[in-house]
């Protein structure tokens, strides 16, 4: 379903220096009305669902509801993004609940090394070795033809 | 119009896209590119956190080979791709592929990616390539890996983020960078660069989807990738490959949920409405599609096929049997109660990560129809073609393979180049190396980009750009935006307007000729020479008309292009099909006129647009057996 803003809830992201569900949209969907300072989706009919915007606001303001042509009316799906997990609140059309709270990442946000601390590899820009490889792929050799 | 900025960028190596492809790509890159004084820009339409098909997270790695646990060879892999793919496939970067994406996959461990492990720390398999992870935050982590590697570049590292790149700049037969737009500024883009890697993705909404409404947006495939690695490619005179080759993935209906978990997990059977299974009972049929049909495991266009004959015997709607699968499981702990309910608590919790990592849109379907998998089964169908080239599809770039694992007739100098100089392609973008999925595309990225800096220490000079050929690019490329601000004035509704047609009309209206005429769903995957010729009769008239395309903004301009884009993916494709007078992949498509699979069409179908004389060229290559 369609992500939408509740009014309630958006400030605008008046104290960040972007609008955050407008930086995050990959359809670059949802935008900021800067008269009202709330934001809005501009074309539900393109919106895939993905929740980027709905996890990314720091208010919580934005939610999604079925799309209107085939699912119907009443259940909700609502995320709680932590910076190691995220829990899941599905509630169904009947008003049963469901949580459901799984891991997300195993180290701290921005902290990925690069070469996975399996060193740069042979450093020959010749060879048919990778950056970081054979160790990465825990042998001695790219395998290649026999 | 207002006038539009143009911001020059000079830079060694360009990666366009900043999906699974270019976030491989950007990591190896700025290794080698450190290492030897050289820079290197990426450019994103979006924000790269978050962008491509794996905007939304994953619940599975599909291709992970494990060669060092002896579990399988990578000879295994190319078997298996070949076999899918009908016999189409390129051997030499289906090999080159899986001997380095393990490499891949332990990196994004190390990165952070929780990857599913079993009591003694193996990894948990969903089938015999796939791995389970944890993946809401996948393509965070790898963008993560990658802009971390970037910043090792210091300023000779640039990563641009919603700018929008439409077409290649030349220098005569040699790539000399590309032109775009940013979709937030009234800036124009022009990045002149030695070597460019088109890492753009597939393409969706060529076709008509089963949902029109609201549900437009939910495809199976994301709707923000639009073909624009097949248009740059083409634009460029690159030829291409598999263009025929679309996928039609079997999921659950409507909502697109995956099915892999239900069947490889939970050993879920799929049955018509009457309880007859397909893939048992319509056997004889696959007889008919020998070698392919009779060697485990089935294809999947196969699989697709006999589920819809079942369809047009009137059997429907077929159904994913959880009901029957998780009583059979009950059945095995039936004098273990409170093993079962652990049992079933933990299965549970696997069945809606599945959707909730990656299609939340099911698992907000299921609840809106209080589905309880125990007690009642759940639709899956065929959803509308679309052109993913990592994935079971297989159209792309027609590109060179490694020095050691290529025959002469795949090997032109640089592994992943493209048959125009400097141009490197990756993932969705390179064809008939199909099945490579996420990691594997991650894994490609990183091996053209190695290729790619090679390429410019032998190529080291900077090719020219003609300043006039610029700004006539410019001008087509803003047109769209000075004929809605001359024209909108002429009526008193902006959207009906005989002077102009906007994008989201024109992606309609290429929908319908898709849909209706080059097998899509109305047309049951079905179509012969006259439909064609009809499709190419009116996408004719619809290329003429983009030239009347207008926009009232920055995003409606994107939109413009992306339909243009989609309009030369869909004409390839007609070019494709019409020129192979064969059916091969029949749960793909089918050629009524030809309905057979014939030996002397087990070649590539591959096309090349030719820029000067403005024609297409369809041209067969030979398919060549790794031995
Ligand atoms: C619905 C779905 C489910 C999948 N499930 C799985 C799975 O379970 N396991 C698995 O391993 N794989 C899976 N895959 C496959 C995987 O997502 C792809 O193989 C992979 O994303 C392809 O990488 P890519 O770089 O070619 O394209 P993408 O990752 O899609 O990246 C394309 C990039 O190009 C950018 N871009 C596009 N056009 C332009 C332009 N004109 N200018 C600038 N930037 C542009 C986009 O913003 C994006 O960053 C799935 C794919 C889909 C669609
Ligand atoms: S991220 Fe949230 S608070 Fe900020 S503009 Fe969007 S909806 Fe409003
Ligand atoms: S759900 Fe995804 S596609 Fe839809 S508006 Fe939000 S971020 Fe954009």
């Amino acid at each position: 379903m369609p992500s939408f803003v509740n009014p309630e809830k958006c400030d605008g992201c008046k104290a960040l220096d972007k609008t955050a569900c407008q930086y995050i949209c990959p359809n670059d969907l949802m935008v900021l009305n800067k008269d009202l300072m709330k934001a809005y989706n501009r074309a539900p009919e393109m919106c895939w669902e993905c929740y980027n915007c709905v996890k990314i606001c720091p208010t919580q303001a934005v939610e999604c509801r079925g799309y209107a042509d085939f699912v119907p009316m009443g259940a909700s799906v609502t995320p709680m993004r932590s910076t190691d997990s995220i829990m899941w609140t599905v509630k169904f059309r009947s008003g049963q609940v469901k949580r459901f709270k799984f891991p997300i990442r195993t180290t701290p946000e921005g902290s990925a090394v690069p070469d996975g601390g399996f060193g740069d590899g042979s450093g020959d820009i010749k060879d048919f070795t990778l950056h970081t490889e054979p160790a990465s792929l825990g042998l001695d050799a790219v395998v290649t033809k026999k | 119009m207002q006038n539009f900025e143009n911001v020059e960028i000079t830079t060694d190596l360009l990666i366009i896209g900043g999906g699974m492809s270019a976030s491989g790509a950007a990591f190896e890159a700025a290794y080698w590119a450190k290492k030897n004084g050289l820079k290197v820009t990426v450019v994103d339409k979006a924000a790269m956190d978050r962008s491509g098909a794996v905007a939304m997270g994953l619940s599975a790695i599909n291709q992970y080979v494990g060669i060092k646990d002896g579990d399988n060879t990578v000879e295994d892999y190319v078997k298996y791709v070949k076999q899918d793919l009908m016999g189409i496939a390129r051997d030499d970067l289906v090999f080159s592929i899986a001997r380095h994406v393990d490499s891949s996959v332990h990196l994004f461990e190390k990165w952070g990616l929780p990857i599913w492990k079993d009591e003694n720390g193996g990894y948990v398999h969903e089938g015999r390539w796939q791995l389970m992870i944890n993946g809401e935050s996948y393509k965070v982590i790898v963008a993560e890996a990658a802009k971390n590697s970037m910043k090792n570049l210091g300023d000779d590292g640039q990563i641009l983020e919603r700018v929008f790149l439409v077409e290649p700049l030349m220098d005569g037969e040699r790539i000399a960078g590309a032109v775009g737009f940013s979709v937030r500024e009234n800036k124009f883009y022009v990045i002149k660069a030695k070597a460019v890697m088109s890492l753009m993705g597939g393409a969706v909404h060529v076709f008509r989807p089963r949902s029109t409404g609201e549900g437009l947006g939910r495809a199976w495939y994301p709707p923000w990738n639009s073909g624009s690695s097949t248009y740059f490619c083409a634009k460029a005179g690159a030829e291409l490959t598999c263009q025929e080759v679309r996928f039609i993935p079997v999921r659950f209906k409507d909502g697109y949920g995956p099915v892999g978990a239900w069947f490889l997990l939970f050993k879920s059977r799929a049955t018509n409405a009457f309880g007859g299974e397909y893939m048992v009972e319509r056997k004889a049929e696959l007889d008919k599609w020998k070698p392919y049909g009779v060697v485990k495991p089935i294809p999947a266009n196969l699989r697709n096929w006999l589920g819809m004959m079942d369809i047009n015997d009137g059997l429907g709607p077929i159904y994913m049997r959880t009901e029957e699968a998780i009583q059979n499981i009950a059945n095995q702990y039936k004098d273990d109660e409170k093993e079962f309910k652990k049992k079933m608590k933990e299965l549970e919790a696997e069945a809606w990560e599945d959707f909730l990592d990656m299609t939340i849109s099911q698992a907000i379907l299921w609840a809106a129809s209080d589905v309880q998998p125990e007690e009642k089964s759940s639709e899956i169908a065929a959803a509308e073609p679309y052109f993913i080239g990592s994935h079971s599809g297989a159209s792309g770039a027609w590109v060179s393979g490694p020095q050691d694992l290529a025959p002469a007739e795949y090997f032109w100098g640089y592994e992943n180049m493209s048959t125009i100089k400097g141009l490197f392609c990756a993932g969705d973008a390179s064809g008939a190396s199909s099945h490579k999925f996420s990691s594997g595309s991650h894994a490609e990225g990183r091996i053209a980009a190695k290729a790619a800096i090679r390429f410019i220490l032998d190529n080291n000079s900077q090719p020219n750009v003609d300043a006039g050929a610029v700004e006539k690019l410019k001008a087509t490329i803003l047109a769209p935006l000075k004929i809605f601000e001359e024209n909108k004035g002429k009526t008193t509704d902006p959207d009906i307007n005989p002077n102009y047609i906007r994008p989201k009309m024109f992606m309609f209206r290429l929908q319908k000729i898709m849909d209706e005429y080059a097998a899509g769903v109305t047309a049951n995957f079905s179509t012969n020479k006259p439909c064609l010729d009809r499709a190419l009769e009116l996408l004719g008239w619809l290329k003429t008309d983009s030239a009347n395309l207008a926009a009232e903004d920055l995003h409606e301009l994107m939109r413009c292009w992306e339909n243009i884009q989609r309009m030369w993916q869909a004409e390839v494709h007609v070019r494709t099909i019409l020129f192979r007078e064969e059916t091969r992949w029949p749960g793909y498509y089918r050629r009524a006129d030809f309905p057979e699979m014939k030996d002397d069409w087990k070649v590539f179908a591959n096309a090349i647009w030719h820029p000067a004389k403005g024609e297409w060229e369809m041209v067969k290559r030979p398919v060549i057996e790794l031995t």
